[in-house]
C-alpha cells in the first residue's frame, strides 16, 4: 500500500474515538434527562456538573481528533 | 464545480504591516495587525464599551445595567459561588473575563466574514497556560508545599496512594492540553462542517441547473444542505457559549481543588 493512502486510512481510523465520546456524550445527556424529569426540583442545580461531564466526555474525543490530525499533518 | 477549501477560512493574513520590532534575545519581531489581531481589539473594545455603557452604578438599572448584572450574577451564584463557594469571591474577576472573552471571541467567529480566534491552537494555548499557571500560583500561595497533598490521595495503603498519584499527577499535568483542545476542536470542527455544508449547497445547485432528469435530485439536496446550514449554524451558536462556559466551570472546578484544600468542600 501507499505510504499516503496508508496515512488517509490512519487518520480516518483515528476518528474511531469519537464513537465512544458520542456513547458517553449520549449516556450522559440520557442520565441527566431522566433524573430531571423525576425530580425537576434538583435539575437546576446539577446543571453546572452537566457541563463538566461533558467537557471530560468530549476530551477523549478530542484526543482522537488529535492523532487524526497528527497522522495527517506531521512530516 | 466550486472549488472546497475548508481549511481556508483559518488562514492568518496581515491587514496592518507593521515594520518589524528587534526584540532583545527573540531577534526581529513582526508585530503586523492580523486577522486574528484584529478580531482579538474588535472583542476587547466591544467588551469594554459595553461595560463603559453598562457600569453606571444606579439604584434601579436600565437594560444595559441589568444585562450586565445578569451576566455578573450568574458567573457569581453558578460558577464562583457554586462550585468554590465563600473562598471564590476574588476569584470572580479573572473567572468572568474568560468566560466573556471566551465568549464574544466564538461568536465573532460567526458573524459573515468573521474570524474565529479560538480556533487558532496558538490562541486557546496561551489562555490555556494562563488558566494554569494561576490555578498553580494560588496553590502555593495558599498552601506553601502542602499544595503537593493535592496528588495523595488519602485513606487508603500507602502504596496505593503512591501507585495512584502518578495517575493524578498525569491528569493533572494534562490539563492545560485539554482546556486548550477542547476549545479548538469545537471551533474548528463546527466551522468545518458548516463550510462542507455551504459547499454543498453551491455545488449541487450548479449540478442541478446543469440538465434535466437525474440532475434535478441537486436541486433538493441543494435545499436540504441550505437548511442543515441553518441548523448548523444554531447549534454552533449554543456551543460556543456552551464552551466558553465549560472553560469558566473547569477553571472554577481547577481553583476549587486548590482553594478548599484541607476543607473538602
Amino acid at each position: 500500500m501507499d505510504a499516503t493512502a496508508a496515512k488517509y486510512i490512519g487518520a480516518g481510523l483515528a476518528m474511531t474515538g469519537l464513537i465512544g465520546s458520542g456513547a458517553g456524550l449520549g449516556i450522559l445527556f440520557g442520565n441527566y434527562l431522566q433524573a430531571a424529569i423525576r425530580n425537576p426540583a434538583a435539575a437546576a442545580g446539577e446543571r453546572t456538573y452537566l457541563f463538566l461531564g461533558m467537557a471530560l466526555a468530549e476530551t477523549m474525543g478530542l484526543f482522537g481528533f488529535v492523532m487524526g490530525l497528527l497522522i495527517l499533518f506531521s512530516k | 464545480m466550486a472549488a472546497i477549501e475548508p481549511m481556508e477560512q483559518f488562514l492568518i493574513h496581515k491587514v496592518v504591516n507593521l515594520p518589524p520590532i528587534p526584540v532583545p534575545g527573540l531577534g526581529a519581531v513582526d508585530l503586523s495587525i492580523t486577522n486574528s489581531v484584529l478580531f482579538m481589539l474588535i472583542a476587547a473594545g466591544l467588551l469594554s464599551a459595553f461595560f463603559f455603557a453598562a457600569a453606571r452604578r444606579e439604584l434601579v438599572p436600565g437594560r444595559l445595567q441589568a444585562v450586565a448584572e445578569m451576566l455578573y450574577g450568574m458567573v457569581d451564584n453558578v460558577l464562583t459561588g457554586g462550585i468554590i463557594g465563600d473562598r471564590g469571591r476574588p476569584f470572580l474577576p479573572i473567572v468572568f473575563t474568560l468566560f466573556l472573552l471566551i465568549a464574544i471571541l466564538n461568536l465573532l467567529g460567526l458573524t459573515p466574514g468573521g474570524f474565529t480566534v479560538t480556533s487558532q491552537l496558538a490562541i486557546t494555548g496561551t489562555l490555556a497556560v494562563l488558566t494554569f499557571v494561576i490555578v498553580l500560583a494560588v496553590g502555593f500561595a495558599r498552601n506553601g508545599l502542602g499544595f503537593f497533598k493535592l496528588f495523595w490521595p488519602a485513606g487508603m495503603h500507602p502504596a496505593m496512594s503512591a501507585f495512584l498519584m502518578v495517575i493524578e499527577l498525569i491528569s493533572f499535568l494534562i490539563r492545560p492540553f485539554t482546556l486548550a483542545l477542547r476549545l479548538f476542536g469545537n471551533m474548528l470542527g463546527g466551522h468545518v462542517v458548516v463550510y462542507i455544508f455551504a459547499a454543498f449547497v453551491v455545488n449541487l445547485a450548479l449540478f442541478g441547473l446543469n440538465g434535466f432528469g437525474l440532475n434535478t435530485l441537486g436541486l433538493l439536496g441543494s435545499g436540504l444542505s441550505f437548511a442543515m446550514v441553518l441548523a448548523l449554524t444554531a447549534l454552533d451558536l449554543v456551543i460556543a457559549i456552551i464552551q466558553a462556559f465549560v472553560w469558566a466551570a473547569l477553571t472554577c472546578v481547577y481553583l476549587n481543588e486548590v482553594v478548599n484544600l484541607d476543607h473538602g468542600h
